[in-house]
């Protein structure tokens, strides 16, 4: 008797799919379908009123020294919050992976602020950081840091990348952590043995080892923020002051909900559809070929 | 188990109940009703809608809460495009323009009162509300309904600490100054004047109180090819005395929209401009004595002060295809109901907006509200404190909302000594002319 594993229903695997596939393209195709359709047409709100102008909606965002502005901060601003995110979690990772008392606490007490709502997450940033009845806000007065993110750019781009990146810590924590501890310890062991010290083991078994935790927290963390940090941005800045924090997720939305101008809104989502595929394009080309599966 | 059975058989029972007397409710036409007002003003709002659905038994209105204005405004608009509107929507006052421009989209009050033959005067709205909804041929867009003013808070307390007389608040911006100078060198407040709604308080507001054009075409009223007149000497001079105040510590920015209202009920800040609807946080959370006045203007300005616009929000009637005359007419006895003495004074004084009716106001006087009450009256005096000109009457500017931002990031930049006062309203003008022409653009018929 010979077992078959092939699977011979042509039909079922089908049917399987359908239910991810249908909510793919309800809710992923069709949108991004219908915001390039958008993008060449001027159209009042209520859409009464359509003119088809070609591409004359991303001419006019492509030649908008604000939208320009607006690149720059998202490209400082994801960086940044990929950066502090990945490589805190990492060191918070590699502390809390060792035998220390209370691990169990710290793992968990460390996962906690992933559970927090983006927009909560920035009410509690704001009540610390605001400059007149946040604790740290005037503590930061106090000693004589001028400390008000309401009118300084700068102060308000960190809050903002502080904030983003503190809600991301945790989930790439844990992604870390579960990386560590499926790392055999027979060969850090053998290492210990041949005398190589902490540092050394770090470099070259668990940092390589690793690399597929880590190249996925990459993407994630640049699609995170690029499409995810909304919530945080818009209840601590409204992308202000002055458009010191508006990234281009908030000018699509500040643009098309807030200014109704939906053409010009949906060229922006198109080239921020663009920007992200090419990112995540050349992560998947240049990148993944030093990572080890 | 015997429970269990009570249960079904009572749950049974009752769904054949309700089979039976659904149809008897549904004869009532039914109105869906979206608005903005999160809690506790949509609760009293709800209230009245409640009222509104006992005193008759012809109609139904469905109150839902959308969000916040914005929200609402975007839920509204989606609707529309998906066929099935909502009978009346809340909008904002700085939607007006946009709903104007939304011509098949919606029914303007005049023309729904016509055609439902409910009779109605306009003239019993006072003029400063009627003027911001209706066309410049005095008939009338959408149905006020909560409007607000900017007004002038002030601490009683930090005021008797600088040495200032607490019952003699500043009536111009020299004083407001001086004022404010004196709370900080006696250090009586952390911050001497702070303003919320900065476009609001410091242009739309200022520009009617100095009798001075905020945009061509009596501010937008007169046509959609208006154009920004921010960068007037007057405007470009009272955003140097701002920028002045900040550098001597006298006036502290305090974030976009109603982000500065925390500072003033905190004790915070000693003076603020502010929407009039602040009152009813001040009562609950102030721990000093506070006044209220009018917003102060610059004396050598010919013309000043002027009566102060509004604020707040509108009801507009949006079409839907297959919508009936007996909904219109519906929408139409709601409106006449919303209008009536007495629901005008209990909105005005269980919320702390306006009386947007002078036989609304006259209802309050007489019940004695004002006398147990010092203050709550004086929004309404500064509303109606001369007849609106040209320049007081309100703003009909399309996307104002974008406008606003305009402004409040080039007064940010000022602020923060990135430009000169004058470069700023230059910025301002030409950022929000693009804003102008584009909508103009885009409502083209």
């Amino acid at each position: 008797m010979q077992r078959r594993v092939i699977f011979n229903n042509k039909i079922l695997p089908y049917g399987l799919l359908a239910p991810q596939l249908c909510i793919t393209l309800i809710f992923f195709f069709w949108p991004a379908f219908q915001a390039v359709y958008q993008s060449v047409f001027i159209q009042d709100p209520f859409g009464l009123r359509t003119q088809f102008v070609w591409f004359e909606n991303f001419k006019v965002v492509l030649s908008d020294p604000y939208y320009l502005g607006s690149v720059r901060v998202t490209f400082i601003f994801a960086f940044s919050v990929t950066s502090i995110a990945m490589f805190s979690a990492l060191w918070l990772a590699v502390m809390a992976d060792k035998h220390i008392r209370g691990a169990g606490v710290y793992k968990t007490l460390l996962i906690w602020p992933y559970a927090v709502a983006p927009a909560v997450a920035a009410v509690l940033w704001l009540f610390i950081f605001h400059p007149s009845i946040g604790l740290l806000g005037r503590a930061l007065r106090e000693i004589g840091i001028l400390w008000d993110y309401k009118l300084n750019g700068h102060q308000a781009l960190l809050l903002v990348i502080l904030a983003a990146s503190w809600k991301q810590i945790s989930y790439n924590f844990l992604f870390f952590l579960a990386g560590l501890q499926s790392i055999p310890k027979s060969v850090l062991e053998a290492a210990s043995i041949d005398g190589a010290n902490s540092r050394k083991r770090f470099w070259t078994i668990i940092f390589p080892l690793l690399s597929p935790t880590t190249f996925f927290l990459l993407m994630v963390n640049m699609v995170y923020s690029f499409f995810d940090t909304f919530g945080v941005i818009h209840a601590l800045t409204g992308g202000g002051p002055g458009k010191a924090t508006e990234t281009l997720i908030y000018k699509v939305y500040s643009d098309g909900i807030i200014h109704l101008d939906l053409g010009g809104s949906s060229a922006q989502s198109v080239i921020l559809m663009m920007i992200v595929i090419g990112l995540t394009a050349i992560q998947f080309r240049y990148v993944e070929k030093k990572v080890h599966y | 188990m015997k429970k269990l059975k009570h249960f079904i058989t009572a749950l049974f029972v009752l769904t054949t109940l309700i089979t039976f007397i659904s149809p008897a409710l549904a004869q009532k036409v039914e109105l869906q009703f979206w608005h903005g007002l999160a809690q506790p003003l949509g609760g009293i709002l709800e209230k009245i809608v409640a009222d509104f659905n006992a005193s008759q038994n012809l109609y139904q209105v469905n109150a839902t809460f959308k969000g916040s204005y914005p929200d609402t405004m975007v839920a509204a608009i989606a609707a529309f495009r998906a066929g099935n509107a909502p009978h009346i929507v809340q909008m904002f006052e700085v939607g007006t323009a946009t709903m104007m421009a939304a011509r098949e989209a919606i029914k303007p009050l005049h023309e729904l009162m016509r055609v439902a033959n409910v009779p109605f005067d306009p003239k019993i709205y006072v003029p400063a509300v009627r003027g911001y909804y209706s066309l410049s041929d005095g008939r009338m867009m959408s149905t006020p309904f909560n409007s607000s003013t900017a007004v002038m808070f002030y601490n009683k307390d930090a005021f008797r600490k600088a040495g200032l007389d607490p019952e003699k608040p500043p009536r111009t911006w020299a004083e407001v100054r001086s004022y404010a100078q004196k709370i900080r060198a006696a250090n009586a407040a952390n911050i001497g004047f702070t303003a919320a709604w900065p476009t609001w308080t410091q242009f739309e507001q200022f520009s009617a109180i100095h009798d001075t054009p905020l945009a061509t075409k009596a501010n937008g009223m007169d046509g959609m090819d208006a154009v920004l007149m921010i960068n007037s000497p007057l405007h470009i001079r009272h955003v140097q005395t701002l920028i002045d105040m900040q550098k001597e510590g006298s006036f502290k920015y305090g974030g976009r929209d109603s982000a500065g209202d925390a500072l003033f009920p905190s004790g915070e800040a000693a003076i603020i401009h502010a929407s009039s609807g602040l009152r009813a946080r001040i009562l609950r959370e102030a721990k000093f004595e506070w006044g209220v006045t009018m917003l102060p203007y610059y004396e050598d300005v010919k013309g000043a002060p002027k009566n102060s616009i509004i604020g707040g929000a509108s009801f507009w009637t949006m079409t839907a295809p297959k919508r009936t005359p007996e909904e219109y007419k519906g929408v139409a006895e709601f409106y006449r109901f919303i209008g009536q003495p007495d629901v005008v004074a209990k909105w005005h004084t269980e919320t702390g907006f306006l009386p947007i009716t002078f036989s609304g106001y006259d209802r309050v006087v007489a019940s004695g509200y004002y006398k147990q009450n010092p203050g709550a009256d004086l929004p309404f005096r500064q509303l109606t404190r001369s007849e609106p000109t040209e320049n007081s009457r309100g703003l009909r500017l399309g996307n104002m909302p974008e406008i606003r931002n305009v402004i409040q990031e080039e007064l940010e930049k000022a602020l923060q000594g990135q430009q000169s006062a004058a470069d700023s309203m230059e910025n301002a003008v030409r950022r929000g002319n693009v804003v102008l022409r584009n909508f103009e653009r885009m409502s083209r018929p």
